[in-house]
């Protein structure tokens, strides 16, 4: 086993009945990494995690975890943890027997079983809680539960299916330096699914991107935010004006038009709304909607490229709704897609 | 007060008074003075009560019906507890038509279940009496099983089973240690249910009796065939508070409302 692939994901295809849900997907996970698994709703986000979890049979590849090829052992078996976007805490125990339930089945008993949970409560603040059942704790508490006890079981890798997308914003900010703590404390291998591309902007040593059941790109945040591969990439970290390009002209509603500076030679470009400049340029659109945004102000354009999506600096003079404005979509500043979809 | 404000309690009155009434009344003929079964009941005494438990066929077939409720509805959960965990939680093909038919002697009159248990049980395999008996209680209650306890299984999230599985249990090691104590509380709910039912239960009875050997509510009714005296409102009424006694602790700890 290189480091390299801590845990691998060979040729993944999972299938409910005949629907395919996952083809064919290749991953490779270093030991220790913290890997965000990122995707619009319905892209087989939860169905991959379940697969390595064991709970969902493989249709054809293999799962390698740790030099092992794990896929067919069991579920029960395979050292996985998976905390389940709805806890899945047992209702009818403590919490302590919660984070006790795997000590237990795997024969820890007395003193080494107390010492273990406690330690295992203690560590996401919850020693005060102890006693209580999950009814009688809030959203984030439980999620705490669910972590501690999936965590007493040092398993080799850890899943968590959108961890914070059921709690508040304050606490999902919590949650997120909780997990971080945990995973740099333990060095545990996690991934962790989400659609929120700021969540994984925000925890993630790399990004996994995923549409449709197959992965569209994996990368460092940086790369992810800044160098998208691909129109649906970018348009899903915020580059909201995607355009296809077609003999180094920009490609829009069936006609070319000439970009100024130098066109690379890629399938497309994009620019975050920041990035198209107002006022000046080849460009002409009229103003359709404005709205403020703190420090910036947000204009929607009517142009023959279609809607563009632009942002000038709060402080500057404000474009009425129906002014007609010069625009440039600058190729420099442009991200460069290797695919438009 | 006009006709139409008038109307609403009064059918009310008479539809508590239908249902109430007939019970109130063998409460009161149980502690009659008189011979004969009657009402209103003449003067007042504990004597038909005191006789019931010396009547010597009420004891066996007291100790028929307890057996038959204990033991139809403990074989009824055993059934009917894996049946209903397969129904909620497998997609089945053809669950729903499964579900129907379990469920279908609760539409069917009892008197028809047990004549066709007479008629092509009991009969054509010389099955004896008791264990006629035994199967046709079974089968009665089996019903109010699924139900209730697929109640409280829909009721239960399916997940917590696969976090089990994660922590090391087997499937059925799941099922005993998380599914199992969360349904508790519908299990005894079923079971007091059927118990209930199968006490109660007399047309499915009815033709399954032999030399010796009835259900407690048949016997009530033979007895009144050949002496008509109080005690059979007496043992009525006993049964009745019995009853209403098992339904109401339930109710108080478990909540038993939930999951009928
Ligand atoms: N139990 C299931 N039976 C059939 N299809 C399913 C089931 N679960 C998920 N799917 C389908 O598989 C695809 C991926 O689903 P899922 O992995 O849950 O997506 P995500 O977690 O990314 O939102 C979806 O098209 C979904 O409809
Ligand atoms: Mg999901």
């Amino acid at each position: 086993m290189s480091d390299q692939s801590y845990l691998s994901l060979e040729k993944l295809t999972l299938a409910y009945g005949d629907t395919v849900a996952v083809a064919d997907l290749d991953l490779d996970i270093r030991r220790g990494e913290l890997i965000a698994l990122l995707g619009p709703s319905g892209c087989g986000k939860t169905t991959t995690m379940r697969a390595i979890a064991g709970l969902l049979p493989v249709k054809s590849g293999r799962v390698r975890l740790d030099g092992a090829d794990i896929t067919h052992v069991s579920p029960n078996k395979r050292a996985v943890g998976l905390v389940f976007q709805s806890y899945a805490l047992f209702p009818h125990l403590s919490v302590y027997e919660n984070v006790a339930f795997g000590l237990r089945l795997k024969g820890m008993r007395g003193a080494d079983l107390d010492a273990r949970v406690q330690q295992g409560i203690t560590s996401v603040g919850l020693s005060n809680f102890a006693n209580r059942r999950p009814a009688e704790l809030s959203g984030g508490q439980q999620q705490r539960v669910a972590l501690a006890r999936s965590m007493v079981m040092e398993p080799k890798v850890l899943l968590l299916d959108e961890p914070l997308s059921n709690l508040d914003a304050r606490l999902r900010l919590e949650m997120r330096t909780e997990l971080q703590r945990v995973q740099k404390e333990t060095g545990v291998t996690m991934i962790f699914v989400t659609h929120d591309q700021a969540e994984a902007l925000a925890l993630a040593d790399r990004i996994v991107v995923m549409k449709r059941g197959a992965i569209e790109q994996i990368g460092s945040p940086q790369d992810i935010y800044n160098r998208p591969q691909s129109s649906f990439v970018a348009d899903f970290v915020g580059f909201e004006n995607v355009f296809a390009l077609e003999g180094g002209k920009l490609k829009a509603n069936g006609h070319l038009y000439d970009l100024q500076g130098d066109v690379p030679s890629v399938a497309g470009l994009a620019w975050r709304p920041r990035m198209v400049a107002l006022g000046e340029g080849p460009f002409r659109g009229t103003v359709r909607g404005t709205s403020f945004a703190g420090d910036r102000r947000e204009y929607l354009l009517d142009t023959p490229l279609g809607p563009i999506k632009a942002e000038d600096d709060a402080s500057a003079p404000v474009h009425e709704l129906g002014t007609e404005l010069a625009f440039d979509l600058p190729a420099r500043k442009a991200a460069p897609l290797a695919s438009f979809a | 007060m006009n006709a139409r404000t008038l109307f609403i309690p009064l059918t009310l009155f008479v539809v508590i008074a239908f249902l109430i009434g007939p019970f109130l009344i063998i409460v009161a003929a149980s502690f009659s003075a008189g011979e004969t079964l009657a009402f209103p009941p003449q003067g007042f005494s504990l004597r038909w009560i005191a006789k019931v438990f010396t009547v010597e066929s009420f004891r066996a077939s007291f100790g028929m019906s307890l057996f038959l409720a204990i033991g139809g509805t403990a074989a009824a959960l055993i059934m009917g507890i894996p049946a209903s965990y397969a129904l909620s939680r497998y997609k089945l093909p053809g669950a729903e038509v499964i579900r129907t038919v379990v469920s279908a002697p609760i539409i069917v009159p009892g008197i028809i279940v047990g004549l066709a248990l007479l008629r092509y049980i009991v009969v054509p395999f010389g099955v004896g009496i008791s264990l006629a008996l035994f199967l046709a209680h079974t089968a009665l209650v089996l019903p109010y099983a699924v139900r209730v306890v697929s109640a409280s299984l829909d009721n239960l999230r399916s997940d917590i089973e696969e976090a089990a599985v994660l922590l090391g249990s087997s499937r059925l090691g799941a099922f005993f240690r998380v599914v199992l104590p969360n349904i508790r509380g519908g299990i005894l709910s079923a079971f007091i249910l059927g118990f209930v039912t199968s006490f109660n239960q007399v047309p499915v009875s009815l033709f399954l009796s032999g030399p010796g050997v009835r259900t407690l509510p048949i016997d009530m009714i033979a007895y009144m065939e050949i002496v008509f005296d109080p005690s059979v409102a007496a043992l009525s009424s006993l049964l009745a508070f019995l009853s209403i006694g098992i339904v109401f602790a339930a109710e108080r700890f478990l909540g038993f409302s939930r999951y009928v």
